[in-house]
């Protein structure tokens, strides 16, 4: 094992509201190696967004806050570095691909100078520099060059997604975040846009988060996966492990809740209940109250993570194993 | 055995400034009373135009829509109103298809109101805590508004005020694609569960492959308005006698990591529903390609047993 180039240490993230405190994400830790991919999984709501979010320093202001714990990436505590500094990671060494492309383009500028902005600001480029270079980041994602001076509204949904992406790729990051990019479209271009990624991803040797709330999509993707519900990290491991062998109740009624291909179920069997509302958590595990295997203590204790084999799971089932 | 729903070559056509918009070009297809079909395909395909267009939500270009036999184009607005008491909806949104500004107990008893169902309050009252019941929603939610339930429970709402005249078709229009996998669950059970003890016919539109499978007893793929392929739904997982279904299914990410081959994906994109040339509309990305294909119209014939498909050569598929 080497370094890890992302190291997050049990983070703490809340929105204050008016009326309540919103506890978004409740103590998640992380290693990341450069070039791993790793999908987090999770149900609206799970804090997913909000843990990429507060990666990038973009936690709304001044609501959101990261209330406790920390944030390594390439050996800096990003919390402590000034915003300046964070201007220069953010874009360059870290960029992040939002779900939505129709809105996370400006439509009153062609795409190609949208692109060529980052490349003018972090490497200082001239004009015929940044375009020559937004003209192989097209070509890269699938866009001919001809046409950059386009606006976003004559592309696809599809195309418009892959300009973000070429955005986010154009100073080689050496981590990039993506949150749901293939939700908004359509599965055979879903296809075309995961597969570019996964060839980007093998080429570049990009460190990469995928956020999503598909398992088919992480499992095609990512070599890990951590599932979050209600702003933890329930289970995390090897795809092949977390799929193949679940352990954390969640995971499995997640897995069993999916609609299957390669079988003909009668019914499925669904997760009872509802996802607890992140400003009223449950006592002890906060799964407990949707739990089939619930436990007379699982509502008093707060399940610590048990590691063994590479794998991590926040459960009392396992805590007698560690 | 007579189908309690058949639509024959219906049609709907929009005017725009570019051109003609063909969103529903001649489907048609029939519904077994207790069975559901499922209509399947990408954003803009046209089947929720198809769902709507046979509640005539949207009035059709042309085509026919026989409920029971009735002729529901030809219904006037008094017999299209008893009709409308048959067939009833689920609309994909639980956020924008509830009226804010009403009790869960009002927007489930409006259509009783409006139907005369009921005699007086108590009966209102009754009638509509059953159909709570029926749909698992808790009685203490009788006096709640939309916005303070989720979004399982607001398309459980939905799902009550279409049962609640008691019809014998719903159109489902993407009832689940706006809720997480766990919730999604709980409402596809629901949905068979009614259809068991109410013996519902459901017309189920989806984009969702693995959704559309577990719920349809017969699948229609649809692209660029017209259905390409229609079989049973085992059947078509099976084998696919259209490129486009194949196409479609590869494209699936599947559960099993890595499960995914290296080859190139379908290309290109959908191109556009206005003034269609002749030919298959899935010529331009289909690998299959010959040059028939852009000559004429394919026929949507029964290119094998029970199934159905519009590419010439589908026989070649088998």
């Amino acid at each position: 094992m080497g370094e890890a180039q992302l190291s997050i240490r049990n983070l703490y993230v809340e929105y204050h509201t008016d009326e309540e405190v919103v506890h978004a994400v409740n103590g998640i830790s992380l290693d990341l190696e450069q070039g791993e991919s790793l999908g987090l999984v999770g149900e609206t709501g799970a804090g997913k967004t909000t843990t990429a979010l507060s990666i990038l320093g973009l936690l709304p202001k001044p609501n959101g806050k990261v209330t406790s714990g920390s944030i390594f990436f390439e050996g800096k505590e990003l919390s402590q570095i000034p915003e300046e500094e964070m201007r220069q990671i953010r874009g360059n060494r870290i960029s992040m691909i939002f779900q939505d492309p129709m809105t996370s383009l400006n439509p009153i500028f062609p795409v190609g100078e949208q692109i060529a902005e980052a490349l003018e600001i972090h490497f200082s480029l001239s004009k015929e520099q940044a375009a020559k270079r937004t003209a192989e980041l097209l070509e890269l994602v699938g866009i001919p060059r001809n046409r950059m001076g386009e606006y976003p509204h004559q592309f696809s949904g599809g195309m418009k997604q892959r300009v973000v992406i070429a955005m986010a790729l154009a100073c080689n990051p050496k981590l990039l975040l993506a949150d749901e990019p293939t939700t908004a479209l359509d599965v055979t271009i879903q296809a075309q846009v995961l597969r570019m990624i996964r060839d980007l991803k093998r080429r570049m040797r990009t460190t990469l988060i995928l956020i999503s709330h598909d398992l088919g999509v992480v499992a095609q993707i990512c070599d890990t996966v951590a599932i979050m519900y209600a702003g933890k990290i329930m289970e995390y491991g090897k795809i092949e492990d977390v799929f193949h062998h679940p352990l954390h109740p969640y995971t499995e009624g997640l897995f069993a809740s999916i609609p299957r291909l390669d079988r003909t179920q009668k019914r499925l069997s669904s997760i009872p209940g509802l996802i607890p509302d992140p400003s009223n958590l449950p006592s002890g595990c906060v799964f407990h109250p949707r739990c089939p295997y619930r436990m007379d203590v699982c509502n008093q204790i707060v399940p610590t993570t048990v590691e063994w084999e590479g794998r991590k799971v926040q459960c009392l089932k396992y805590q007698e194993l560690s | 055995m007579e189908p309690l729903l058949e639509v024959r070559h219906l049609k709907k056509y929009f005017h725009t400034g570019y051109g003609t918009l063909h969103a529903v070009d001649d489907v048609s297809f029939r519904i077994p009373k207790g069975s559901t079909l499922g209509l399947v395909g990408e954003s803009g395909c046209g089947k929720t135009t198809t769902g709507r267009s046979i509640l005539r939500l949207i009035e059709p270009t042309s085509g026919e829509v026989l409920f029971k036999g009735r002729k529901v184009l030809d219904a006037t607005p008094s017999e299209l109103r008893a009709l409308r008491s048959e067939m009833q909806i689920i609309f994909q949104d639980p956020y924008s298809s509830l009226n804010p500004r009403m009790t869960v107990s009002q927007i489930i008893g409006e259509p009783l109101l409006i139907h005369r169902r009921a005699r007086d309050k108590k009966e209102l009252e009754r009638k509509v805590r059953d159909l709570m019941e029926k749909v698992e929603l808790a009685d203490r939610l009788y006096g709640a508004y939309p916005h303070e339930l989720d979004g399982g429970r607001r398309q459980r709402i939905g799902i009550a005020r279409a049962l609640s005249l008691h019809p014998q078709f719903i159109v489902c229009d993407e009832p689940v694609s706006a809720l997480d996998v766990s919730v999604q669950a709980q409402i596809l059970n629901l949905l068979k569960d009614l259809q068991e003890e109410l013996g519902l016919t459901y017309l189920f539109i989806t984009h969702d492959m693995s959704v559309v499978k577990h719920m349809s007893d017969t699948i229609a793929v649809m692209y660029l308005g017209q259905i390409v392929e229609m079989a049973p739904a085992e059947a078509l997982f099976e084998k696919q006698l259209h490129p486009y279904t194949q196409a479609l299914i590869s494209a699936i990410p599947l559960l099993e990591p890595g499960g995914w081959k290296d080859e190139e994906v379908l290309k290109g994109e959908l191109s556009s529903p206005i003034d269609p040339q002749p030919g298959c509309r899935f010529a331009p990305r289909c690998p299959m390609v010959k040059s028939q294909c852009t000559e004429q119209d394919p026929p949507f014939v029964e290119s094998a047993k029970g199934r159905f498909s519009s590419c010439v050569r589908a026989k070649e598929m088998i």
